[in-house]
């Protein structure tokens, strides 16, 4: 216990040794373990740490440059006019709210904590659900989620649609256009570009590596690991500063734990919400509804049996 | 002789009503199937009185899965009765076969979407392109068999 795993020791490659200790370590430290590919890895961010400094944000921004789009212009003329063009290009320094070439930004709240107004700010990315509505419902299959619970777009087969901008509960994809495949197929009459988001420095992690914004993070705000493990520090560390958890439930369950020293209603409240400024408000699991209707699919052959067998009751009942 | 005629009507009724069930379902489903992709809103179809439902991706999902229910009763209650009752007086065509062969493709394609929208289940990309793919082109085609079988009366079954 209180033994922190440093990055050096992740990027040692001491991730056996690292997996037992993450375990025991404390939130917040930059405890990543390698473990196996199928174990969907959590972070967890610990709002009481967070100075607001943006090194994150940068560290984001430099490490995954060469994924933003590079958009051809002139954009095609789209039909009908509804369908608008969405360019960031011109604004690539952007850095108040997520866009396709900001996949991370800091959120600022004043809150008044024991009488105190206190200045706190929360890291916000995509949440990386564990059913995540972008991939589930993405139509084309362009979103995809990785065994260990990372959630990215294909920019190859994105046609940029934007419906996992419309099913994530909270406004995480950014769409650019004059990008993608759409271009190639009928970009007058469908698609508008591709999805860009944050997808956890997925390539870094296949490297052993750790996600530039908690490599770069001089506060280890972050953690990363094992869901269960992360929850478990969660909870621990909530349970210590008598604070509160967000991501457990929310949606269902998220890959991105938050703790923080006030209730989220509160932090919900205080923070600028809109496109690209995510909520931290409660959120039902979405993809529950219907998943619940899976019953009633089982139930339903047999029903249709069931009526099949009265109508041939009745038929030989009435031959005889 | 007059009981086994009023039998024979009620029997041809209840057929009848549910064939226009399963017209109306397979109708619904085709919507809002087409409804998981965004195209409802760009081509303003969701404006017309009536449809604004179908630009909701929630609502439209929640249908189709309320839909592929009763389509599996429907579908299971059509093919026990066949087997039971009917097929000794009447066999199914070829556009039968075919249209048959069509929606166990879509049945198989949408029961697998099912499973795969479940937390606990993550397929690998490419399957899901896959399945995506074949679920929409299963659809397509038996669209168009059936319209080439409304526009040439072609029966799913025929008298042996």
């Amino acid at each position: 216990m209180g033994q922190d795993i440093s990055r050096r020791t992740f990027l040692k490659g001491g991730m056996a040794a690292a997996a037992g200790v993450a375990a025991g370590s404390i939130p917040g430290a930059a405890a990543a373990a390698r473990p196996e590919e199928k174990t969907q890895l959590a972070t967890l961010l610990d709002i009481s740490k967070c100075i607001g400094c943006g090194a994150c944000v940068d560290a984001c921004r430099e490490t995954n440059a060469h994924k933003y789009p590079n958009p051809q212009k002139p954009f095609p003329k789209m039909f009908p006019d509804r369908a608008r063009v969405s360019d960031w290009s011109d604004k690539q320094d952007v850095t108040d709210r997520l866009t396709p070439y900001n996949w991370l930004y800091i959120q600022h709240a004043s809150i008044d904590i024991n009488g105190e107004e206190t200045e706190l700010t929360i890291p916000r990315r995509c949440m990386h659900c564990v059913n995540p509505p972008c991939v589930k419902l993405c139509p084309w299959g362009a979103a995809k989620q990785l065994k260990n619970g990372i959630s990215r777009i294909d920019p190859e087969i994105c046609l940029g649609g934007s419906k996992c901008n419309a099913v994530c509960p909270w406004d995480i994809p950014q769409r650019q256009t004059g990008v993608g495949l759409y271009l190639d197929i009928l970009p007058n009459f469908a698609g508008n570009g591709v999805m860009f988001k944050c997808d956890r420095c997925y390539d870094q992690i296949e490297a052993g590596q750790l996600p530039a914004c908690i490599e770069a993070c001089p506060e280890d705000v972050q953690a990363i690991g094992p869901r269960d493990k992360i929850l478990q520090k969660a909870r621990q560390l909530a349970k210590e500063i008598n604070g509160y958890i967000y991501g457990e439930i929310e949606n269902g369950g998220t890959h991105t734990i938050y703790v923080s020293p006030v209730p989220f209603e509160k932090l919900d409240a205080a923070i600028e919400k809109g496109k690209g400024k995510p909520h931290l408000a409660a959120v039902s699991d979405r993809m529950a509804d219907a998943n619940n209707l899976a019953a009633a699919m089982v139930i339903a052959p047999l029903a249709g049996i069931a009526a099949a067998a009265r109508k041939i009751y009745n038929y030989t009942k009435k031959s005889n | 002789m007059k009981a086994a005629a009023v039998s024979q009507t009620h029997s041809n009724r209840h057929t009848q009503s549910m064939r226009y069930l399963y017209v109306l379902t397979v109708f619904f489903m085709a919507l809002t199937g087409f409804g998981q992709m965004p195209i409802y809103k760009r081509y303003y179809l969701s404006d017309i009185p009536g449809f604004g439902w179908l630009a909701n991706f929630w609502t439209t999902r929640y249908v189709h899965y309320a839909g592929a229910a009763l389509l599996l009763a429907i579908v299971t209650y059509m093919l026990v009765q066949h087997i039971i009752l009917i097929r000794a007086q009447r066999k199914i065509t070829l556009s039968g076969y075919l249209r048959g062969i069509l929606l166990l493709g879509i049945v198989l394609t949408g029961v697998l979407f099912v499973i795969k929208n479940f937390a606990v289940f993550v397929f690998s990309p490419e399957f899901i392109i896959a399945l995506n793919l074949s679920h929409l082109g299963f659809v397509m085609i038996f669209l168009l068999v059936n319209l080439y079988c409304l526009i040439f009366k072609k029966q799913w079954t025929k008298v042996r």
